[in-house]
């Protein structure tokens, strides 16, 4: 099932010739440029971005940049109508939401210290905080993309200690993705869908660059992913 | 991974356009193999591909293998629950679709680490343990609703802490580690369903995350699976101290890893 929330802006910066050759009017140039060979870790300024920086520094901005998404996002669901006239239940659900992910936002950040990227611009503007379905298709939206992410990054990850806190955080983003995704369609076998799950038994995971084209969607601010490891 | 080097050494020998994002989207593929999620036939991608990369020694493989079946060991203990609860008639119908599909989750995971580790790492899956649900009498889980609700949460839960346990394990093989994520994460989706489950029928009042180190109203024997999930510091940083929120809140926000002794302590109640 395609996500109709997401909405690749091409924001994110692309760190290949072969990407911004389809980016830019260049693509006639392209192929005397691809004659020079094909190592496609070459840097090709575009716009000014925000490195997310490499290894496993890279991966934690990665993780941060993310938690500044989504900890935003719960901060604003707060101040909504939605919130406002929610249940009990889902009251409780997205005041720990919010608590949760705002604690992640600053636990990466204090752990990053001087290497941390900038706080983050986000756009919430195809977001109606009134209205519940549309809140709670944006966190089903936030919460799986997460899982996602951090189960396709946890293979880069070169410092155990990192790889066991990434463990301890993306377990309980997909504690929030079932909770979310039951209250959407509560009862079913929604909450651990075959859109997201495959026959194996085995989530989907995402990598970096199609997590940060997901997220350019909502964050404003262009992240550069082009140094994160990729083998 | 070399595979990949190898690739990326590789031009596609052509001019076309169309041919060269081709080539670039395959390459693209193969450096995400770790990807399962892509109904691909398993035997045919995936666990090809791992045959295909360089051997890692036999010491490495030994370790991977016990890893796996200790992973296949629970796996086995919850499709068997799971499958004999479906079977006793003890689910209430509402919840039915729930459990069908847990179940049917943990089916996929016995099949796919037999699958991995014997015929990809050419070891010897472990056989299904003869396992005793009553816990030697002590519980009724096919007859009372609650009680399986319970040992359900207790067995998700567990199940969560144990992959997050052996993450650092399976490190040496991205193809494993991937999957051992894959499944620590939808087992942690059960864990999430089934503690809201209990709490909205009236039988604890626990939520979708552990709180502190929480049973709630689980039984006393249950106190080992949540053992340390009170733990707010991480990296040595004390996140209640940094952010000035909750130890409630902040404990729930991080799920913590047992060893696979803590974790066969626990199963161990449940073998005949």
């Amino acid at each position: 099932m395609k996500n109709d929330l997401i909405k690749p802006k091409a924001l994110v910066k692309k760190a290949n010739r072969r990407d911004f050759l389809k980016y830019s009017s260049l693509s006639v140039a392209g192929a005397g440029l691809l004659l020079m060979g094909c190592d496609d870790e070459e840097q090709i300024p575009i716009n000014p971005a925000v490195s997310l920086g490499s290894g496993d520094v890279g991966i934690l901005n990665y993780a941060y940049a993310l938690e500044q998404l989504e900890a935003a996002f719960y901060a604003t669901v707060m101040t909504g109508g939605y919130f406002a006239n929610a249940s009990a239940e889902e009251k409780q659900i997205m005041g720990d939401l919010e608590k949760h992910e705002r604690a992640h936002r600053d636990f990466f950040k204090a752990a990053l210290g001087d290497a941390a990227i900038e706080d983050l611009s986000v756009d919430f503007s195809s977001i109606d905080f009134n209205s519940r379905s549309s809140v709670l298709m944006a966190a089903k939206t936030f919460e799986d993309l997460g899982v996602a992410a951090y189960n396709g990054a946890g293979q880069f990850i070169e410092n155990v200690d990192y790889l066991l806190i990434a463990g301890k955080i993306v377990s309980v983003e997909a504690r929030h993705a079932a909770a979310i995704r039951d209250l959407i369609n509560p009862g079913t076998a929604d909450f651990a869908g075959d859109d997201i799950i495959d026959a194996n038994g085995l989530e989907r995971t995402l990598s970096f660059s199609e997590v940060l084209t997901a997220a350019s969607t909502y964050v404003t601010t262009p992240l550069d992913g082009s140094m994160l490891p990729s083998s | 991974m070399n595979l990949l080097k190898l690739l990326d050494t590789m031009c596609p020998d052509t001019n076309s356009p169309e041919e060269k994002d081709r080539f670039y989207s395959r390459r693209e593929a193969f450096r995400q193999f770790g990807d399962m999620s892509k109904k691909v036939a398993m035997a045919a991608v995936p666990l090809g591909l791992m045959t295909a990369l360089p051997k890692v020694a036999k010491a490495d493989t030994e370790s991977l293998i016990g890893v796996l079946n200790y992973a296949l060991t629970l796996e086995h203990l919850e499709y068997r629950y799971y499958q004999m609860g479906i079977e006793s008639g003890v689910i209430d119908g509402a919840d039915a679709a729930i459990f069908a599909k847990i179940r049917d989750h943990e089916k996929a995971h016995v099949d796919f680490l037999t699958e991995v580790i014997g015929n990809v790492l050419m070891g010897t899956p472990v056989a299904e343990p003869e396992f005793d649900f009553t816990a030697g009498g002590n519980f009724m889980p096919f007859s009372d609703y609650p009680t399986f609700l319970a040992l359900s949460q207790a067995f998700e839960d567990t199940g969560v802490r144990a992959y997050k346990g052996q993450a650092g394990n399976a490190m040496e093989n991205d193809v494993v580690l991937t999957a051992a994520l894959s499944i620590h994460s939808v087992e942690a989706r059960h864990a999430s369903m089934v503690r809201r489950l209990r709490t909205k029928k009236g039988q604890d009042t626990v939520k979708g995350w552990i709180t502190n180190a929480s049973i709630g109203s689980l039984p006393s024997a249950t106190q080992p699976i949540y053992a340390g999930e009170d733990n707010v510091t991480h990296g040595g940083v004390n996140v209640v101290n940094l952010t000035g929120i909750d130890a409630g809140a902040v404990s729930e926000g991080w799920d913590e890893p047992l060893s696979k002794d803590q974790v066969l302590g626990i199963a161990s109640l449940f073998l005949a």
